[in-house]
């Protein structure tokens, strides 16, 4: 019993790590039709500056955990905007253009980061608590994990209102569905281009500073190898869609741990399970809609 | 801004094409600034895409001026922030918005006519919580319609605004642009040609992408059996085309 606590807790924790990437895929697929390949790299530069100010700040309290948190998503958010506004926006339209150059930054990007920080991983430290375990009936299970699976649940949550609540979380879900007829309204809808690609960002920054402290370490491949399945995550959730990102993060976190702990096969389950929703259902679990 | 005779809309060469086939073909024609302006063709020779090259939806070259300024160079939202209300073809509302929402969205003016809105289309009251995709033909349509009035705008694009509803609501949706166009010229998109007798002052008729005439009297042009069967591939004349009494509220241009 303890065991399926400890994996399921466990998957809980690195499936809010993929939401926190996947949110901002699914929004910007959905809105813009781009496929960000950079959006590891969005995570990454959160992750190390994110680290960076810790270290100058002296690592180790829970004041200067919850500046490099802010710190990291505020590297992932202004990443993510200029990435929109200099390298997306001159190619609006241009699907093939926009994915080649995304992918082109994630390469340029993480030999950037192993120029800057080398190609070792950086260890880090943090709160002791965050490496403290918390005992669930028999299932000692690392706190580290309730962190980033409450960090993920309030940035959904977040989210969810933003989308409901603003007018310009009307004029994306209004933009997921019909980007022309938003601007035939005589909205500039490249304004939520930005904005999507900021909330982004943020979110992967700080995902970026919590994925450090749930593998112990920050690399320039940190980003990449959480990306990967934050692709899959969004596919299976259906593109465009928070809501179905969310639940897609929680059963392939889970899965993946199970699969591991079990037979050792995580991540080719995972694929399997793709290959198998996106047979029942090719559009995805909740289909191209950015729902609240 | 306008003189009294000027156009509201005036359109010269305008061409365009979609997916490198050109569907829109040195096109000239005018809106006057009162009444409402047909612009009819047969299925498939370009209205639609006639007055989506106007705002710029698809790619267009020409000259394209609104109340005497030159908007063939702006992009889409400035056009329509410029006074142009669009009411696509096929509704367009965001169906997975609430009514309340889709019309909130659309409201450009500091103080949108929202009680204008309300008295034309006192259904969507009733219905501001529902989803718009769960709304009827006729409904989704109204909806449409309202986006457009919400704002004051210098020209209405209406495109085909009946197309698929049911005999009754094409009256309700008829009566309403006639309401509208009371206070804006309405460039106007049908297929239903006893709409088009009911609102229409003038008529532009395009046949293979281009110009066929401009300018002509409505009434003239769907009495002309001959031309508007040339035209249009429909037989009308005076004793087809006028069988709708209720045309009681239409503008007619004057």
């Amino acid at each position: 019993m303890s065991t399926i606590i400890l994996l399921t807790v466990t998957g809980l924790g690195l499936g809010a790590l993929y939401f926190l990437v996947a949110s901002g895929l699914s929004l910007i697929y959905g809105l813009m039709g781009v496929l960000n390949f950079a959006h590891g790299s969005f995570l990454t530069l959160g992750a190390f500056i994110g680290w960076q100010a810790a270290q100058a700040l002296g690592a180790g309290g829970w004041g200067v955990f919850l500046i490099s948190l802010a710190v990291g998503a505020a590297t992932g958010a202004v990443f993510a905007a200029l990435t929109e506004r200099i390298l997306i926006r001159p190619l609006y339209q241009r699907h093939i253009e926009q994915v080649l150059v995304t992918v082109g930054l994630s390469l340029a990007s993480v030999a950037l980061f192993e120029g800057i920080w080398g190609t070792d991983p950086s260890f880090i430290t943090g709160p002791a608590w965050l490496k403290e375990t918390t005992d669930i009936l028999g299932a000692r299970i690392p706190n580290d994990r309730f962190v980033a699976i409450l960090a993920a649940a309030l940035v959904l949550g977040g989210l969810l209102l933003f989308l409901k609540k603003s007018r310009y979380g009307m004029i994306i879900r209004a933009g997921v569905e019909n980007r022309s007829m938003v601007t035939a309204l005589g909205i500039d809808v490249r304004k939520a281009f930005t904005l999507v690609f900021t909330i982004g960002g943020a979110a992967a920054g700080m995902g970026g500073v919590l994925a450090s402290h749930y593998f112990g370490y920050v690399s320039p491949l940190l980003g990449g190898s959480l990306l990967i399945f934050a692709f899959i995550v969004t596919v299976i959730g259906g593109l465009g869609s928070l809501t179905g990102a969310a639940l897609a993060s929680v059963a392939v976190g889970i899965l993946q741990q199970f699969a591991n702990f079990y037979w050792g096969v995580g991540d080719f389950v995972v694929v399997l399970l793709l290959a198998a929703v996106l047979l029942a259902r090719p559009a995805g679990l909740m289909g191209k809609a950015v729902t609240a | 801004m306008n003189t009294e005779n000027a156009p509201i809309l005036r359109v010269q060469n305008l061409s365009a094409s979609i997916g490198g086939q050109q569907v829109v073909e040195d096109v000239s024609f005018e809106v006057p600034a009162f009444g409402v302006t047909g612009l009819l063709g047969r299925n498939g020779v370009g209205k639609t895409s006639t007055i989506k090259a106007v705002i710029g939806l698809i790619p267009r070259s020409g000259q394209v001026e609104l109340d005497g300024e030159r908007i063939d160079g702006a992009e889409t939202h400035r056009i329509i922030a410029r006074g142009v209300g669009y009411v696509p073809e096929d509704r367009e509302v965001f169906s997975r918005l609430t009514v309340a929402e889709n019309l909130r969205l659309a409201e450009r003016d500091e103080h949108p006519r929202r009680q204008l809105v309300e008295d034309l289309f006192p259904d969507l009251v009733k219905r501001s919580a529902q989803m718009a995709g769960t709304l009827s033909g006729g409904q989704q349509q109204m909806v449409s319609l309202a986006r457009a009035l919400l704002n004051t705008n210098k020209v209405l694009l209406v495109d085909e605004p009946t197309k698929g509803l049911a005999p009754k609501i094409v009256q309700e949706v008829a009566e309403a642009l006639a309401e509208a166009a009371r206070t804006v010229p309405i460039l106007l998109v049908e297929q239903n040609l006893t709409v088009v007798r009911q609102l229409a002052a003038t008529v532009t008729v395009l046949s293979g992408g281009k110009v066929a005439l401009t300018g002509m009297n409505a009434g003239e042009f769907l009495d002309d059996t001959d031309l508007n069967h040339r035209l249009l591939g429909v037989h009308t004349g005076t004793a087809a085309a006028n069988p709708n009494p209720a045309a009681t509220a239409a503008p007619k241009g004057a």
